[in-house]
């Protein structure tokens, strides 16, 4: 694997679940270390297209390469930690650890029939403790704030050392304060460790300063790279650039003006 | 009855298997709990009934099939159940629940269907139906035995799998893992439990040594493990609890056994409830 090489490349992509195409024409590449934030309206496809690239569903029209590697042929799933939107919406009557939840996170790659070394567990010691969870190692997640949890799923996802972070609106039901601290740990993670994150999410207004790039989806994606118009983006704010309150983001909207279809 | 149980084979054969089955229904038990999935053990008892009345069919009609085992018939027809239960919830990908009771349902049709051709059975169908102490014999006691160190390993080696499905399936299937073939291999372990633990429990019961024991243990345990072993012990108390209770007071062991379950719950209910209800 070389640095150079984007994380994610995506060719003319098309998805349809029925009759109607969810995604059309999807033409993206992700750098390595790129802190991408991917936007849109409800139903405009971004948790179809993470799943596209998680392998979740079956690519039908197109290719995506992940890691340089066509998508249906690549093995070290354990490279890419996946924070679903799912995620709020466990089954909090589980009865499982914050430890047992984030050791969960290393089962592909410890593989099948064999057994944590005291290596993997201090590999989720660190996990843990670098969402800051140490505390409530042993308490049932069940037992935690919405927050917590979903800082252990982050852990989780950490746990196997991916080169890749790929989270689906994950600060759905966080409050403001946390919401806050939450994007400053993703920055470090991109920053410090140079993980490549790919974010979906609302709150654009918020992380904005934060990101590298920002990519628009409504069936097309509109990517916005470290370019002129990314810095008049940051410049001029969102609500203005897009034409409508992207906090928002419920309402139609279509990419007539300056938007740089690639 | 210590004595008794030296004493009789057929005594040594209930405990010897009733322990068994104490660890392993329970065991498994937990897994289908925490994936809601207890309806599936329901169904899959009704479908091990019809092989039984299939068996007690066959060895009544065809006299050259004198002395067949309803055990191997139970387990053959589990299995099956099993298999089509994961047919049909693809085929009803958003109604995966309606697989249940379509196998239910087609599991007690087929069993009475086979007991009205038979012309009504003798009272061993009662014992299948409740449990009985003195039904299992050497063999079964064998056969068993292998079935639950099968069970046993499988679950050690698969744990970590068998977790994550549980607790993420999208999770498992994201990271690569091959969900559908263990769920597969899970599914089966529990038809083979299910039948095994027929002859002891009843199968009207056995659904019950699978859950209850675990809706006890969930309500205080501290994760996944201690669940399990919280569920296993509180198996383990009420299938030899209930065997004993039985024998001395002649009454069905599946129904004892799971009366001592349900006592187990309220016991860990009602103590939660004191227990919180305290200022800390
Ligand atoms: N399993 C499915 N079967 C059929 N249609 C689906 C399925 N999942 C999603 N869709 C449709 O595909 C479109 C895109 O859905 P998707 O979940 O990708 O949107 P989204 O951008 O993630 O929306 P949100 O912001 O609400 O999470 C929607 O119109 C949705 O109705
Ligand atoms: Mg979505």
């Amino acid at each position: 694997m070389n640095t150079d090489q984007p994380i994610i490349q995506i060719h003319d992509l098309y998805y349809r679940y029925e009759k109607e195409n969810v995604l059309e024409d999807i033409n993206l590449s992700i750098p390595s270390g790129a802190f991408l934030a991917v936007v849109g309206p409800n139903g405009s496809g971004k948790s179809t297209l993470l799943k596209l690239i998680l392998g979740l569903l079956k690519v039908q029209t197109g290719e995506i390469k992940v890691f340089g590697e066509d998508i249906n042929r690549f093995k070290e799933r354990h490279l890419i930690g996946f924070v679903s939107q799912k995620a709020n919406s466990f089954n909090t009557g589980f009865p499982a650890t914050v430890y047992e939840v984030v050791a969960s996170g290393l089962t592909k790659k410890v593989g099948l029939f064999k057994f944590l070394t005291s290596g993997d567990k201090q590999k989720v010691f660190e996990a843990i403790e670098s969402v800051g969870l140490t505390k409530f190692i042993n308490r049932n997640i069940g037992d935690l704030s919405g927050g917590q949890q979903q800082r252990v799923f982050i852990a989780r996802a950490l746990v196997s050392d991916p080169r890749l972070l790929i989270l689906d609106e994950p600060t759905v039901g966080v409050d403001a304060q946390h919401v806050q601290s939450f994007y400053e740990m993703l920055e470090q993670l991109n920053k410090d460790l140079g993980i490549t994150l790919l974010l979906v999410t609302h709150d654009i207004g918020t992380i904005s300063n934060k990101v590298t790039h920002v990519a628009c989806l409504n069936k097309h994606l509109y990517f916005h790279g470290n370019s002129h118009e990314f810095e008049h983006f940051q410049e001029h704010g969102v609500s203005e650039f897009y034409g409508y309150d992207v906090n928002l983001l419920t309402h139609e909207h279509h990419h007539h003006h300056e938007g740089v279809k690639r | 009855m210590i004595e008794a149980i030296f004493e009789y084979e057929f005594l040594q054969n209930s405990f010897l298997t009733g322990a068994i089955i104490g660890i392993i229904a329970p065991l498994l038990g937990v897994f289908i709990v925490v994936r809601r999935l207890s309806l599936i053990a329901d169904a899959l008892s009704h479908v091990t009934l019809a092989g039984i009345a299939a068996s007690l069919f066959i060895e009544k009609k065809f006299l050259l099939f004198s002395g067949l085992n309803p055990l191997y018939m139970g387990m053959i027809f589990s299995v099956f159940g099993s298999v089509l239960i994961e047919k049909l919830r693809s085929v009803y990908k958003d109604y995966q629940e309606l697989a249940i009771p379509i196998i239910l349902s087609g599991g007690i049709g087929l069993g009475v269907i086979f007991i009205s051709l038979a012309e009504g059975f003798n009272t061993d169908l009662f014992g299948y139906l409740f449990g009985s102490v003195s039904a299992v014999s050497r063999m079964d006691l064998y056969v068993i035995l292998a079935i639950s160190i099968i069970v046993i390993t499988l679950i050690v080696l698969l744990y970590k799998e068998l977790f994550l499905l549980s607790f993420d399936e999208e999770h498992a299937t994201a990271s690569g893992i091959a969900v559908k073939r263990i769920h597969f291999i899970f599914i089966v372990m529990v038809a083979l439990v299910i039948a095994a633990s027929m002859r002891v429990v009843g199968i009207l019961l056995v659904s019950s040594l699978m859950t209850l024991p675990v809706a006890a243990s969930i309500r205080f345990a501290k994760g996944f493990k201690q669940t399990i072993l919280f569920s296993v012990l509180f198996g383990e108390t009420s299938v030899l609890g209930g065997l004993i209770l039985s024998y001395y007071l002649d009454l069905a062991p599946g129904g004892t056994i799971v009366m001592i379950a349900v006592l187990i719950l309220i016991a860990t209910i009602v103590i939660k409830k004191i227990y919180s209800a305290r200022p800390a």
